[in-house]
């Protein structure tokens, strides 16, 4: 499952998504809208998607997970829209024969997620200003070189 | 050709639009895209540098040729980054 969706996110619809019987772990991921950034108070989140490419974008980084771990049961959902404090935005989760790789496999998907699928972050502060989220230094570095 | 160009978070405010389609030469690359917009809005060129721009759901360069019923996109810098 690679989803944007409008709807509340439980979890249960990722979990149940990547239950195998051979699998003897399931890392379970979520991101969810922290009432602060670097202490200036955060009123709610808003987010957009770009939807097909940005669920095109989650398989691949399953493909590149599969190739690199040999686990094959990843799924990854994010909301979109207004998100209030405390709220999944998303979540990842990865079932694996066994915990370590799970974990590993788990951080990479949110890792790449930030990078490369298309999904934007608006911070409405408690003071009434909105800004979209810019990403740090970090990501420009990791920006493919322009021709 | 007619292509559909898309624009999202903070290319859609700066360009008071969702979408549109455009009419283009053959021959067009997204570069023709770029230089199109950024007539209409010149300061948009200063996000050029940190902006990826996408066809048919894929990241592009502005090198990449474009073909009638293209889908391109601006996309600006995802949520990225150790902060999120």
């Amino acid at each position: 499952m690679f989803k944007i969706t409008t709807e509340v996110i439980t979890g249960a619809e990722v979990r149940e998504a990547v239950e195998a019987p051979d699998a003897g772990a399931v890392v379970l991921f979520f991101g969810t809208v922290r009432n602060n950034t670097d202490g200036r108070p955060t009123k709610y989140l808003e987010y957009e998607a770009y939807p097909p490419m940005a669920e095109k974008k989650m398989a691949e980084i399953a493909e590149e997970i599969s190739e690199k771990w040999g686990i094959h049961r990843v799924a990854m959902i994010h909301r979109v829209g207004r998100l209030e404090i405390g709220e999944v935005s998303v979540a990842v989760a990865v079932a694996s024969p066994h915990r370590k790789d799970g974990f590993e496999a788990c951080q990479y998907a949110m890792n790449r997620l930030k990078q490369i699928v298309p999904i934007w972050k608006r911070e409405v502060w408690a003071d009434g200003e909105a800004e979209w989220v810019k990403p740090d230094a970090v990501f420009f570095e990791e920006l493919p070189e322009r021709t | 050709m007619k292509v559909t160009v898309k624009y999202f978070a903070v290319c859609h405010e700066m360009l008071d639009r969702s979408e549109e389609e455009m009419q283009l030469p053959e021959g067009a690359t997204v570069q023709t895209i770029l230089k199109r917009l950024e007539e209409e809005w010149p300061e948009i060129a200063e996000f050029y540098e940190v902006m990826q721009m996408s066809v048919n759901w894929e990241y592009a360069t502005e090198n990449t040729e474009l073909a009638e019923g293209d889908e391109v996109a601006l996309i600006p810098p995802v949520t990225g980054g150790n902060n999120v």
